[in-house]
């Protein structure tokens, strides 16, 4: 059915499959504990605060178990590969560069940190001349700080340097 | 025909030329505030609230309403383009619309989702013409149990829809239900699942999440793929609007159907968002191309948006007749009257005539002018599918960021957008289903609230929600809706086995 | 871009100049939008109350720059304080304050206390209404605590806004002063409680009266006590033959418990001085134009309007009282 992405090597999926249902597991029992904390009874006057996280955590739990068995046992009918090498780093490519892009926005600020993400995107991956992606960048990100700042006045997140202090926002 | 007297006066108040000039200011700034996710109608119109006081309150709300449908509007266009639900009510939206944009035909999505919309908003304002106090009454009904037996009536018209590992829906909406507990307990103001962390006292909202599961997680899969948004190859027709408006009658019942649950939500006030999970999932079970839903079925984005607008505008009656808001947006709106010394209440009918049926009018004639707006635009949303993904895909990702902010003003939230953008990713991948998961965040603490409300009430006791023919009723439906689905597989069984 | 805004604000200078508005020069004043934090969500009374206030300093150009109302409501209102107990010396962040002020560090333990804020300015104070559906018996607050004790614990439902804030406080002080023992019952907001109250899902409320009077003009609430020591000075009638001048004071009608919520103003931890006197000013003005005094008697607030010295002793007095109620209802943090 499948064939090509199965005959490429990446990731298995039975790997991610397992991490993933670890990850849930761990994310129920973290619910469950914090629930029995707060108190998980049915008191006299109806659940308490802990009552539906502490079952809903359980569920969580006993479903990933489930999902984890059978990613051990191997049965399952999906594809074998859950990502190929190449499509992985081509999500990676996107991924990465997003990530810095939120680093920049805490340090820098939403406008300066987008407009530089787009510009780059734009050259890395689309091979656009330097000029116009930086001009589309600077161009959108103007735009949105006119209708965010000066229309609306809905201040955006100017970043822990705040280097467009200047102009008085 | 007192009230046909009274509209046609209304008209003569909506139609004066400041007032229809308003109204499409009102109709495009809408549109822009529900095309951004995140600045969604209710914090677009707080926003606007305070430019409005140098108007005469008429003016001010027929332009704060308009924003208001023009939000609603606006929201089904990143839904069906680029999976990015722009408001809550617009999630059940990406479903088949999104799907239908991959295969180039997002004009058609978008015009279907467009006139579905003006239909349910015009079922709810004739609703509101002539019902107005009737409808007051019925909404005076809904207590803690009442509401916790929509919720559950949505929870069950959407359950069992799903194909796949019932493990995986199961703990996918688990997940989400976990996700909504995060915050501050209404019922005990117990802080729950923080860990002592503070930031995590804003809870999870809905719109980081979807925005991230959705749009980021879509654009990470297109990237895997290859470098593009499926359906750039749309052909742009000019005709495409009639075209669509051929096809569309033929799905009247969903629509009748879709009205008639959207209308009783907003009067409820359940919301437009819960109206529209439910009509989708309502419409799945009952249509006979039902089992093709999610692979671009018209009649899946018709059912959906008409529910969603008419709930949208029907939230606004018991806001107006009683003070209580059917949603966010009326909240807001709300604050907006008191601010204009205008009482919502039993009383403002009476003695603000001019004003209500200003109001009333101006909901025909604003719906009618978002339409014309919304549907001479189609083409050129669609061609936004043109532009190249390497120049689209980064805009997006920054219009996602800006929207995660803009919910709670929060810097977390753009990192969570982005851990939700993976979450989204690898869950698509492994099959784990999205909707639930969704539904489980939006309406999880609403409905334990509720639960836990009816249980004070009662000392405990469960049989509160058979207390009475209406809770009874929706209850039972409910639960019947439930068990549906294995009732019908071992009917079947039984016949042929 | 600058240029254009300069002209602007030169343009806005010399109107206000034009219009006898312009203040004899400030030691201080805002240089860029002051954002004005509202700790709770939109559409409530906190936040309505601010953008009336952001509309008002825009209509009669009290500033030169903007107010920009900003919702932070996560927490019962923990992360606007938070936020502004972070911006330390900042003088263009202000916030608007609710009762959870002092009810959210004590009942959730989330670190801050107004002692970490600059105080302003008290603008109002909120009252509270003990309220009934217009269809019952009960014509006073004697009947209707007779009926409640006469009923037994638990039978009456008293529904109210959150948890362990001032509803909730309000409910276990009059447990406490009568004897009688309600089934509390939270909703979300202040407008759903009057609206259930209407329905009859519950039996009393103790809602502001800006949140119930529209049931109450439409002869569906009634009123049996305000929770002051006074009863509210304004003697417009409202319904057909009352005002709410005619509303007898809890103590009066022999319920003795009263609760006001503060609504004042809060600036960053070491805010200069003189951003302090101005928003002051500012403040001031605000209270002398006819759409605050509309709102004011629209709502029935309390007018007290109160800063520097005398603003702090009343607002340590308010903590404290909280402090003792709290305790007393066991609703510290643990």
């Amino acid at each position: 059915m499948n064939r090509g992405a199965d005959t490429a090597r990446g990731v298995s999926t039975r790997a991610v499959e397992i991490i993933v249902a670890g990850a849930i597991f761990a994310l129920g029992a973290m619910v469950v504990f914090d629930s029995i904390r707060l108190g998980s009874k049915w008191a006299s006057d109806g659940p308490q605060a802990g009552y539906f996280p502490f079952y809903i955590g359980a569920i969580i739990c006993v479903c990933a178990t489930v999902v984890l068995l059978y990613a051990l046992v191997g049965k399952h009918a999906g594809p074998r590969v859950f990502v190929s090498w190449p499509a992985l780093r081509r999500v990676l490519q996107v991924l990465g560069p997003a990530a810095v892009y939120v680093l920049g926005i805490q340090l820098i600020g939403i406008y300066i940190a987008s407009a530089a993400y787009i510009a780059v995107f734009m050259i890395w991956l689309g091979r656009y001349s330097a000029l116009l992606s930086g001009a589309i960048g600077c161009g959108v990100m103007a735009a949105f700080f006119l209708m965010f700042e000066v229309w609306f006045k809905v201040p955006l997140y100017k970043g822990m340097l705040d280097p467009l202090a200047f102009l008085g926002y | 025909m007192e009230e046909l007297n009274a509209l046609f006066h209304g008209f003569a108040v909506a139609l004066s030329p400041l007032n229809v000039l308003l109204m499409f200011v009102g109709i495009l700034l809408g549109v822009v505030i529900g095309v951004l996710p995140g600045l969604g109608g209710a914090n677009g119109i707080a926003i606007l609230l305070p430019l409005t006081f140098t108007m005469p309150p008429t003016s001010a709300i027929i332009m704060l309403s308009c924003i208001y449908w023009g939000a609603l509007f606006g929201g089904a266009i990143t839904s069906v383009l680029f999976n990015i639900p722009g408001e809550p009510w617009s999630v059940a939206t990406t479903f088949d619309g999104y799907p239908m944009a991959q295969q180039g035909r997002a004009g058609e999505a978008l015009t279907a989702a467009f006139t579905s919309s003006f239909v349910g908003a015009l079922f709810a304002v004739i609703v509101f013409t002539f019902l107005a106090p009737l409808v007051a009454s019925f909404a005076l009904k809904f207590g803690p149990p009442e509401f916790f037996s929509v919720y559950l009536l949505t929870f069950c018209s959407f359950v069992g829809l799903g194909k796949g590992a019932p493990f995986k829906i199961i703990a996918a909406m688990m997940i989400g239900f976990a996700l909504a507990a995060v915050g501050i307990d209404t019922v005990t103001g117990q802080l729950r699942l923080t860990f002592g962390w503070t930031e995590m006292m804003r809870g999870f909202d809905f719109l980081v999440a979807v925005i991230g599961l959705f749009g980021i997680g879509e654009i990470l899969q297109s990237m895997e793929e290859g470098l593009a948004f499926q359906g750039k190859q749309a052909k742009i027709n000019s005709r495409i609007v009639l075209e669509t408006w051929a096809k569309l009658p033929r799905y009247w019942t969903s629509s009748l159907r879709a009205c008639l649950i959207g209308c009783a939500m907003g009067i409820v006030p359940g919301g437009a968002t819960p109206a529209s999970f439910m009509s989708y999932g309502v419409a799945k079970r009952v249509s006979r191309n039902g089992p093709k839903f999610g692979t671009g079925q018209v009649e899946g984005v018709v059912a959906p948006e008409t529910a969603a607008h008419a709930a949208g505008t029907s939230a606004l009656l018991p806001m107006l007749t009683l003070g209580v808001p059917g949603s966010p947006t009326a909240a807001v709106l709300l604050g907006g009257l008191l601010i204009w010394g205008l009482q919502p209440g039993p009383l403002l009918f009476v003695e603000k005539k001019d004003f209500v049926w200003g109001l009333i009018a101006s909901m025909y004639l604003g719906n009618l002018a978002g339409l014309i707006v919304v549907l001479t635009c189609v083409p050129l949303f669609a061609a936004i599918l043109r532009v190249p993904f390497s120049i689209i895909a980064p805009v997006i990702i920054v219009i996602c960021a800006i929207g995660a902010y803009t919910v709670h003003n929060a810097m977390l939230d753009i990192w969570l957008m982005l851990l939700f953008g993976v979450i989204g990713y690898v869950f698509k991948k492994l099959d784990y289903p999205l909707a639930p998961l969704v539904l489980a965040l939006v309406l999880g603490d609403r409905a334990e609230d509720s639960f836990r409300q009816s249980m004070l009430m009662s000392q405990g006791d469960v049989s509160i929600f058979f207390s009475n023919a209406l809770v009874g009723g929706i209850t039972a439906l409910a639960l019947v809706l439930l068990f549906w689905p294995l009732g019908a597989s071992l009917i079947a069984r039984l016949r042929y086995g | 871009m600058t240029m254009l805004k300069r002209a602007a604000r030169t343009l806005a200078i010399a109107l206000a100049g034009g219009l006898g508005l312009s203040s004899p020069g400030f030691a201080w004043e805002p240089t860029k939008p002051v954002e004005f934090i509202v700790p709770a969500g939109t559409g409530g009374g906190a936040d309505q109350m601010a953008r009336l206030l952001q509309g008002i300093v825009q209509k009669n150009n009290l500033m030169k720059q903007p107010l920009i109302v900003v919702n932070k409501s996560g927490g019962a209102g923990a992360e606007g304080f938070l936020a502004i107990k972070e911006a330390k010396g900042d003088p263009h962040k202000i916030v608007i304050t609710l009762s959870n002020l002092f009810t959210t560090p004590l009942a959730t333990g989330v670190p801050f206390n107004w002692k970490d804020l600059t105080p302003v300015a008290m603008l109002a104070l909120d009252q509270f209404v003990l309220w009934v559906n217009a269809e019952t018996p009960h014509q006073s607050a004697k009947d209707y605590i007779a009926a409640v004790k006469a009923a037994g614990p638990n039978k009456f439902k008293m529904g109210g806004t959150g948890s362990k804030q001032e509803d909730q406080i309000i409910t276990v002080a009059l447990e406490k002063a009568t004897g009688a023992k309600f089934t509390y019952i939270p909703f979300k907001g202040g407008g759903e409680v009057a609206v259930q109250l209407v329905g009859k899902h519950i039996d009393s409320s103790v809602n502001n009266p800006i949140e119930a009077v529209a049931q109450w003009r439409a002869g569906k609430l009634r009123p049996l006590c305000v929770f002051d020591h006074d009863r509210m000075p304004y003697k417009d009638k409202i319904t057909k033959d009352q005002s709410w001048n005619d509303i007898p004071s809890c103590k009066e009608a022999g319920v003795p418990v009263d609760y006001v919520m503060l609504r004042g103003i809060f600036a960053a931890p070491a805010a200069p001085k003189d951003a302090v006197a101005y928003y002051v000013d500012v403040f001031r003005k605000v209270r002398e134009t006819p759409e605050w005094k509309k709102f004011m008697s629209d709502g029935a607030f309390n007018t007290t309007f109160m800063s520097g010295p005398e603003y702090v002793k009343w607002v340590e007095g308010a903590e404290g009282t909280h402090r003792t109620l709290m305790k007393e209802a066991g609703f510290l943090a643990k």
